[in-house]
């Protein structure tokens, strides 16, 4: 009988196909979501060995990243993009792969609908060509990117050769203050341990800030892991997480129901279970968060000032912060509540849910957006939309001068139109702030939903709480 | 897979923590459907102005390291994104070799996957290694994964480590999905007590049509 096991021991012990001396296992993988951008390689190699998709009814695919937000009626106008959304589609149909079209009202980004199909379970392992995979972790699902020869290897096999990573626990107890967000928290937490804190190890969320966390707020913490170095963030479910899957497309059928219930329930970590690092954060500590540089790391409380390079004591960290400046066009000592914007991006896998949308429009309700900034609502999903539609948010958007665009990934990398100009400066629920990431020369800031749309409305980054109180 | 097994080459010094793999290969090149001619578009923005012209001052782009196969830069290299268009891009560029002190998880794992020995060294090491490769034509290093060690310009031996079994499938350019394919029967038995333990994923298991 082996000791107290974490959630990861747990659903890492249950899907061992086979374990070698060298430290590697054969570990089973039962889902897998594919997108265009990081696939057609894999499909390729797998014509080429005359290999088939293992199990195609455990894989989903959808295109995200390439599609237009915009009208859609005349398809794809860049043809490398559409090249690349056509090759997908081509694949799945030889390989007999389930796939949401762009015409498909459950269209989005893969990491919005993998969940709110339902396809994301708890104590599954969720694997995807895309680094946000960690995303689904929030359901207590072992969920990780991997790289295209990885995809080749699970479509072929549904298997992944794999390494145990160390466990490390993040505990944010407390809770969260009026106006600060899950997308403060992970961001905070980010700003404390770097983006290479959680390198080599598994993460799991874990204290009573946590656990008050909606399944939209638990899907924004775990999909940031990546940018702290984790591959994957887990949150241990319960019936925020049941309550949320029940009677989705692909969940569990209702006779079924109790069964998978109770397993789940056994997944939490045992107590007494050993991490290899521990991280504790107070929630009632954190303010609303902005990020001033070009790695999510360089983030501070709104309302704090720019850091002067001048005050770093390691050469290399001095010449990044300097760098990171320059790019950003700021000056050391300045004011963040003085930077003003030209554009504002809401949505993303990070911050495109319903819970995301309607924090932003309660922002946005009675107000408009300032009259030199464009401002852009991208939705996660088809349905997402729809059901904001049905809410009435998408009028307090339009009212106040906001686009309301059909879903995708967008101006989060800009792989589509939805792009910033050299230059330009963006106010952004997204999760990466990397030189270029939202187009050539563009500045991003990264923020909540309910930040970002109060930097629209203001012109300028400010605290949310002066729009709220 | 193409294997590595020892390498000498010019190093190119990128003297930077945190490089991400949006750098490495900015989005817009990830919309080709092939892994190879990538290489022309590595470190984009870095490398090029926005009318093509090359940015003289980037190290790629400098005289003595043009044909570099050797790269060495600081911490975290490999950040960000999961695309592996990122060794492509340097394994098509021509560098079969990067050096840091830490790399991130999903990039260094890539690296494995194409041929690419990613070496992990101490800082300090790491800046010894860019002030020589900054001396230009000094800057050949031996990289033999065999004994593990580096050899500087002036025969210095530096020892590293690559886990046994990553150093082995690179060194045997090991195809690893026909060596998982071969154990097809472990897999099928793990999904006979997967439909067994849990009867409602029988249709998520079922086989290709």
């Amino acid at each position: 009988m082996s000791g107290p096991r974490t959630l990861y021991d747990k659903i890492w012990d249950s899907h061992l196909v086979e374990e070698n001396e060298d430290g590697t296992v054969l570990l089973y993988v039962d889902c897998h979501l594919v997108l265009e951008v990081t696939s057609p390689q894999a499909f390729e190699g797998l014509r080429a060995a005359r290999r088939k998709v293992r199990r195609p009814l455990a894989t989903i695919a959808v295109a995200d990243h390439n599609v237009p937000t915009t009208d859609r009626s005349a398809g794809i106008a860049d043809p490398l993009s559409r090249h690349q959304v056509e090759t997908l589609e081509r694949n799945v149909r030889e390989f007999g792969v389930p796939y949401f079209s762009m015409a498909d009202i459950r269209q989005g980004i893969v990491h919005v609908i993998g969940p709110e199909q339902g396809y994301t379970q708890p104590g599954m392992t969720v694997v995807c060509g895309d680094s946000h995979t960690a995303t689904h972790g929030a359901f207590g699902a072992l969920a990780f990117g991997i790289g295209t020869s990885q995809v080749e290897h699970v479509l072929a096999t549904q298997t992944l050769i794999a390494r145990r990573s160390q466990n490390m626990r993040v505990t944010v107890d407390g809770a969260l203050s009026f106006g600060v967000t899950a997308k403060d928290l992970i961001l905070a937490l980010i700003g404390t341990i770097g983006t290479a804190g959680g390198t080599g190890h598994v993460i799991e969320y874990a204290g009573s800030a946590i656990r008050d966390l909606s399944m939209e707020g638990r899907m924004t913490v775990s999909n940031m892991s990546i940018e702290a170095g984790a591959r994957a963030g887990l949150i241990a479910p319960d019936d925020v997480t049941f309550d949320y899957l029940r009677g989705r497309p692909q969940a569990p059928p209702a006779e079924a129901w109790d069964q998978a219930v109770a397993g789940w329930r056994m997944l939490p970590s045992d107590p007494g279970a050993a991490f290899d690092h521990e991280v504790a954060l107070d929630a009632a500590a954190i303010a609303p968060q902005v990020t001033w540089g070009t790695s999510p790391q360089d983030v501070v409380a709104i309302g704090a000032t720019v850091p002067d390079p001048a005050d770093e004591a390691d050469d290399t960290r001095r010449a990044a912060v300097a760098r990171s400046l320059a790019y950003m066009g700021l000056q050391p000592g300045m004011k963040t509540t003085d930077i003003r914007i030209d554009k504002a991006f809401i949505g993303s896998c990070t911050n495109s849910r319903i819970e995301d949308l309607r924090a932003a429009a309660s922002i946005v309700r009675g107000r408009r957006k300032a009259a030199h900034v464009e401002a852009l609502i991208v939705p996660g999903s088809g349905l997402i939309k729809r059901q904001a539609e049905q809410e009435g948010l998408d009028r307090i958007f339009r009212d106040a001068g906001f686009e309301w665009r059909e879903a995708g990934c967008s101006m989060c990398l800009a792989m589509n139109d939805d792009r910033l100009k050299p230059g330009e400066r963006c106010a952004s629920t997204s999760n990466r702030n990397f030189e270029g990431r939202q187009g050539y020369g563009g500045r991003t800031h990264l923020m909540s939903p309910a930040m970002a749309a109060a930097a629209a409305v203001s012109g300028h980054l400010v605290d949310v709480r002066d729009l709220m109180r | 897979m193409e294997k590595f097994t020892r390498l000498t080459g010019v190093a190119a010094p990128l003297p930077m923590a945190n490089v991400d793999t949006d750098m490495v290969i900015p989005k817009t090149y990830l919309k080709g459907t092939e892994r190879t001619g990538l290489g022309k578009h590595l470190f984009a923005e870095m490398r090029f102005n926005q009318d093509g012209s090359e940015q003289p001052d980037f190290v790629l782009n400098r005289p003595a390291w043009r044909q570099a196969q050797i790269l060495i830069a600081f911490e975290n290299f490999g950040c960000g994104s999961s695309r592996e268009h990122a060794p492509w891009a340097l394994r098509d560029f021509g560098i079969r070799c990067v050096i840091a002190p830490s790399f991130a998880d999903i990039f260094f794992n890539n690296c494995f996957k194409n041929g690419i020995l990613p070496v992990v060294l101490p800082k300090a090491v790491c800046a010894q290694l860019i002030d020589d490769a900054q001396r230009g034509a000094n800057a050949t290093l031996t990289i033999d994964l065999e004994t593990q060690e580096l050899t500087r310009p002036d025969g210095e031996r530096i020892a590293f480590e690559v886990e046994p079994s990553r150093r082995g499938r690179l060194l045997e350019g090991l195809d690893e999905i026909g060596a998982t394919v071969a154990k097809a029967d472990k897999i099928d038995s793990f999904e006979a007590r997967l439909r067994r333990n849990q009867p409602w994923r029988a249709t998520a298991l079922a086989a290709p049509a």
